[in-house]
C-alpha cells in the first residue's frame, strides 16, 4: 500500500516536471543549430532563426529538446528565451505595447540605426575589421576534426 | 550585521546546492538566498522581500539588454578597440585562432550568443587581450608570444570567452546610464521612433561604450570578475579536453614579460603570481603542460612565424 502511494507520488512528480518543462520559447540569437543529440558532437539537423517560436519538450542539462518550424532535435538553452520576440519594424513596432517581461521587440533599442548614428559622429572608428571577423565562421565538422587531429578528447562529448 | 552575514552564507550555500555555476545574475542570487534565509528564520519576511526587490531591480536591468542589443554594443566596443590597436592582417593565423576559439566557446556555459564568438589578432607587442560583449575577442601578438603551446593559448582564449559569457563588459556600464537608457527604451516603445529618441538613445549608447572600453582598456575589471573568468576558463579547458595547466603556463610566461608598471595586462589584471596561486586551488600544484607532439606541431606551424 505504502509502496503504491509512493509510486503514485513519484508518477505525479514526474508528470509535474514534464508539464513544467513543456513550454513555448523563442530563439534569441541570429541562428541556432539544431542537433540530433544533446551534445556539440551531435549532427546538425537544421537551423532555427531569430524570433522563431518552438516548443521545448524536455531539458537535459543545458540542452533543450525542441520541435517547431518543421525541425525537431536539441538546441543549447543559451539560444532560447521565454520572451516572445516580435519581429516588426517601424511604425508597426511602435504600436506593440511592450511589457518587458513577456515581450521583446527585435530591433528595439541599441540597433543598426543607433550604430549608423554613432558612425556618423565618430568617423575615425572603422567597422571594416569587425564585419570581416564576423564572417569567420567555423563549421561544426571543422571543429570536430580539429579536436580529433589534435588528440583533444572532450569530456562527455560537449558542453553540459 | 551578524544576521546579514548569515543570510549571505546561506545564500551561497543555497547556490551551491542548486548547482549554479560561476556567473549567475544578481537577481537569481537574491531570489534564492532571500527565500532560504526567510524559511530558516534568519531574516523576517519583510527583510527577505526587500533583499529580493533590490536584487531583482539590478537583475532586471541586465535582463533588459537583449542579446541583440548586446551584439550592437559589442560591435562598437570592438571597433573602438581596433581604433587603438591595429588588426594583424594574417589570414591563416587568424583562422587558426578562430578554429581554436570557436571550438572552445562551445564548451562554455553560454555557447550561443547573438552573433557568435569571433577572434582577431592585434598587431602590438603589448601583452593584452579583450572580450567585447557578445563574443568579439581580440588577442595581441605580445600575448601570443607568452603562449608556448596550444593548451596555453586555449587558456587565454577560454579566459576571454568567460568574460563574454559572464557579461562582465555589460556590467561595466554605469547603473545610472543603464537606467536612463532603459527609460528611453520604455518610452520609445510607447511612442513613435522619432529622431529625438534616436538621438537620446545614441547618447546612452556612446556612454555605455565608453564605460565598457574605459574599464576594459584602462582600469580593469574587479578582481572577482578576473577570478571568475580564470575559474570558468579552467572549466572550459577541462570540458574540451585541454590541459588546464595551460593557464598556469601562460601566467608564468606573462610574469617574465610583464613589467609591473607597464601597459596592458600589467595595468588591468591582478599580478600573474597571485592569479597562479588562485588557479592552483582548482587545478592542483603547478606542473608543466602535457601537449601531444602533433598538437604542438600544428601550433608552431600556425603561429611560430608571427
Amino acid at each position: 500500500m505504502a509502496r503504491k502511494s509512493l509510486a503514485a507520488a513519484a508518477l505525479l512528480m514526474a508528470a509535474a516536471a514534464l508539464a513544467a518543462s513543456a513550454a513555448t520559447m523563442s530563439v534569441q540569437v541570429k541562428e541556432a543549430p539544431v542537433r540530433a543529440t544533446p551534445s556539440f558532437v551531435g549532427k546538425v539537423v537544421g537551423t532555427l532563426a531569430y524570433g522563431d517560436r518552438i516548443e521545448v519538450q524536455q531539458t537535459q542539462g543545458a540542452w533543450s529538446q525542441i520541435a517547431g518550424k518543421g525541425i525537431s532535435g536539441w538546441v543549447h538553452s543559451s539560444a532560447l528565451s521565454t520572451k516572445k520576440i516580435v519581429l516588426a519594424s517601424g511604425r508597426e513596432q511602435a504600436r506593440v505595447a511592450a511589457s518587458g517581461d513577456e515581450l521583446a521587440l527585435a530591433g528595439k533599442g541599441f540597433n543598426s540605426d543607433v550604430e549608423a548614428q554613432f558612425k556618423a559622429t565618430h568617423r575615425d572608428i572603422d567597422f571594416t575589421w569587425i564585419n570581416r571577423m564576423e564572417k569567420i565562421r567555423i563549421a561544426p565538422a571543422e571543429s570536430q576534426a580539429f579536436l580529433k587531429d589534435g588528440l583533444v578528447a572532450p569530456k562527455e562529448g560537449g558542453a553540459k | 550585521m551578524n544576521m546579514l552575514y548569515r543570510a549571505i552564507v546561506i545564500s551561497l550555500a543555497a547556490l551551491a546546492l542548486a548547482g549554479l555555476s560561476g556567473c549567475q545574475s544578481v537577481g537569481v542570487l537574491s531570489e534564492v538566498g532571500a527565500g532560504v534565509a526567510q524559511v530558516t528564520g534568519v531574516v523576517t519576511p519583510q527583510q527577505a522581500e526587500s533583499i529580493k526587490r533590490a536584487g531583482t531591480a539590478v537583475g532586471k536591468t541586465f535582463a533588459d539588454i537583449t542579446p541583440e542589443q548586446e551584439y550592437y554594443i559589442g560591435r562598437t566596443v570592438g571597433a573602438t578597440v581596433l581604433n587603438r590597436y591595429k588588426p594583424l592582417n594574417n589570414e591563416s593565423a587568424n583562422h587558426y585562432l578562430n578554429v581554436l576559439g570557436q571550438t572552445l566557446a562551445q564548451f562554455s556555459d553560454r555557447p550561443e550568443t547573438f552573433g557568435g564568438y569571433h577572434f582577431l589578432i592585434m598587431e602590438t607587442e603589448e601583452v593584452n587581450a579583450f572580450a567585447a560583449p557578445g563574443g568579439l575577442i581580440f588577442v595581441s601578438r605580445g600575448m601570443l608570444r607568452c603562449c608556448r603551446s596550444e593548451d596555453a593559448l586555449a587558456a587565454v582564449l577560454a579566459h576571454e570567452i568567460a568574460h563574454a559569457a559572464c557579461q562582465h563588459g555589460l556590467r561595466a556600464i554605469k547603473k545610472g546610464r543603464l537606467t536612463s537608457a532603459l527609460t528611453i527604451l520604455a518610452a520609445e516603445s510607447a511612442k513613435s521612433l522619432g529622431g529625438q529618441y534616436l538621438a537620446q538613445l545614441t547618447e546612452a549608447f556612446e556612454g555605455s561604450i565608453s564605460d565598457i572600453t574605459a574599464t576594459m582598456m584602462n582600469s580593469g575589471y574587479a578582481r572577482e570578475f578576473e577570478r571568475q573568468a580564470d575559474q570558468a576558463a579552467v572549466t572550459i579547458l577541462e570540458r574540451a579536453g585541454y590541459d588546464p595547466q595551460g593557464l598556469t603556463a601562460v601566467l608564468t610566461e606573462m610574469q617574465k614579460h610583464l613589467k609591473p608598471d607597464g601597459a596592458g595586462f600589467a595595468k588591468t589584471h591582478p599580478s600573474p603570481g597571485s592569479r597562479i596561486a588562485d588557479v592552483a586551488k582548482f587545478v592542483g600544484p603547478v606542473r608543466p603542460v602535457t601537449s601531444p607532439a602533433v598538437r604542438q606541431a600544428r601550433f608552431q606551424a600556425a603561429l611560430g612565424k608571427l
